[in-house]
């Protein structure tokens, strides 16, 4: 497999290659982050005519939605279509796939080892030019940005698994310049063939991103002994998850949580007077809307194993409850009893799919 | 006089094992005590993780799932999917510092009246030892 040398910015290298995937007609569709013309902010745009990739910034630490989510609803329209991806964002998908809401058949997927996104409120704030500059020489050194979302900093998963076509910014290069894109795959070479640039035969070398890592580790371990730090238990349940207003906005950005009926907008949390005048037979009082700690708890159990902590849920929820630090910290151990890593290979089934005959004898 | 604690443990038997199991133990006059409440589910598999987390929130005290022994299932696989669920929920309980010990899988199949006593008797004791769920008092779950 070929490695292309990039001698410009690595973002407006990736913006030439989708320009010309989509002037020499091998792409009918790009799906990149696009600096919105009219104000600071970003957006996710999908874009079909090259006249349209003027504003497009393919690597910006910016995620509105999180585009595997996205993918899910264009991916099997049969149309050839190249996205880039941050590399959770990549392993959203392949969990999307896996419970057949998505199809590789006709996508070019391009990422990069990412160094973390800004959270929405700086992105809103229009603050995201300023802090880029700063941003970029930290991550070139291998550094961990401390303004980006808590999962981010703590995310050992920056290298992509599975792209067809590699960037690496983050480590060995001045973010930009002299920077390497890999062409991982049969696919990449097909696609990529006449594109200009110097080719190689580089191998991409994650042992550069070693002192990353090892960042990303430490952060890690701080943010999940953040999440007990006043005991666990019963009490401190309701210290993280009493503040939910119930919008459900951290499942609806949710990439996992696909289910086009969530169990908890059915017909099932409709609450009416016998709801009421049972629990409240039991109880004295009871919290409006009911079930909000239930709802939380509901999504651990049946997704936290495929969280691949890309920071939507608690980038966005209004009280600042850190969903996504919880599912991260949950989700690691409820994987872990699978021997599973969420994104990690397409051909691997969900855990709740499969079974063995022999294992968890101490259950039953 | 303080009014002894019974524990409430709500109980989600198969049909084709552990609630035919409840049934033998009933009929035997075996005894066992009424902390057990019983609610039939055609497999075990059925018990989706919300059943056990609301009943553990709207404060049962403890929380049994009866199946098929594994390789017995009368779906074939069922009991084997339950069982992996079962392990998801329990983890969650214990990443949350929740008590897991309210929770119990147990595999008894339709001729085992005396392990269904035994079983009922045993989980009843240990409950007894955690005593009261807190979630019975605490109002604004």
């Amino acid at each position: 497999m070929s490695s292309i040398i990039i001698d410009t910015s690595a973002s407006r290298k990736v913006r030439e290659l989708l320009r010309f995937l989509l002037e020499s007609g091998k792409i009918d569709a790009a799906v990149t982050m696009r600096k919105i013309p009219e104000d600071s902010s970003y957006d996710l745009a999908l874009i079909t005519d090259a006249s349209n990739l003027d504003e497009a910034v393919p690597i910006v630490p910016v995620m509105t939605v999180n585009a595997g989510q996205v993918l899910s609803s264009i991916s099997t329209s049969g149309k050839k279509i190249a996205v880039v991806l941050k590399p959770c964002e990549l392993r959203a998908f392949v969990e999307l796939v896996k419970r057949e809401q998505g199809s590789f058949e006709n996508l070019l997927t391009i990422s990069h080892t990412c160094g973390g996104v800004f959270p929405l409120d700086l992105v809103a704030a229009g603050k995201i030019e300023e802090l880029l500059p700063k941003y970029e020489k930290i991550i070139s050194k291998g550094e961990v940005p401390a303004n980006t979302r808590d999962t981010c900093r703590a995310c050992e998963h920056f290298i992509p698994m599975n792209a067809d076509i590699t960037v690496a910014v983050a480590g060995d290069c001045e973010s930009g310049k002299g920077c390497v894109m890999y062409l991982n795959t049969d696919k990449a070479e097909e696609y990529a063939e006449g594109f200009s640039g110097e080719r190689g035969e580089l191998k991409f070398d994650p042992s550069a991103l070693k002192k990353m890592l090892d960042a990303r580790l430490l952060e890690k371990e701080k943010l999940f002994a953040s999440i007990t730090e006043d005991g666990p238990g019963l009490d401190r349940l309701l210290d993280t998850f009493g503040k939910c207003i119930g919008c459900h906005g951290c499942n609806s950005v949710c990439p996992i949580c696909y289910c086009l009926l969530c169990d908890f907008e059915s017909a099932n949390f409709d609450y009416n007077l016998p709801y009421f005048e049972e629990h409240l037979s039991r109880r004295a009082a009871l919290r409006l809307p009911p079930d909000t700690i239930f709802f939380h708890l509901g999504r651990l159990t049946h997704m936290s194993f495929s969280c691949v902590g890309c920071g939507m849920c608690s980038d966005v929820c209004p009280v600042g409850i850190p969903v996504a630090a919880v599912f991260r910290k949950t989700g690691e151990k409820t994987a872990a009893l699978f021997d599973y890593v969420p994104g990690r290979d397409v051909e691997e089934s969900i855990p709740v799919m499969v079974y063995k005959e022999e294992e968890f004898s101490d259950i039953g | 006089m303080k009014k002894e604690f019974t524990p409430r443990i709500t109980s989600f038997l198969c049909k084709w094992c552990s609630y035919t199991g409840a049934d033998l133990a009933g009929t035997a006059r075996l005894q066992y005590p009424t902390s057990i409440i019983p609610i039939q589910v055609m497999c075990s598999s059925r018990v989706d993780p919300v059943f056990l987390i609301k009943a553990f929130l709207n404060g049962s005290d403890g929380v049994l799932i009866g199946g098929c022994h594994p390789g017995d299932c009368h779906y074939e696989t069922g009991n084997y999917h339950a069982r992996r669920r079962f392990a998801i929920v329990k983890s969650v309980f214990d990443s949350l510092g929740l008590e897991s010990k309210r929770l119990k899988l147990s595999w008894i199949s339709a001729s085992e009246g005396p392990k269904f006593a035994r079983v009922a008797n045993e989980y009843t004791e240990e409950i007894m030892k955690l005593g009261e769920n807190p979630t019975r008092k605490s109002i604004f779950l």
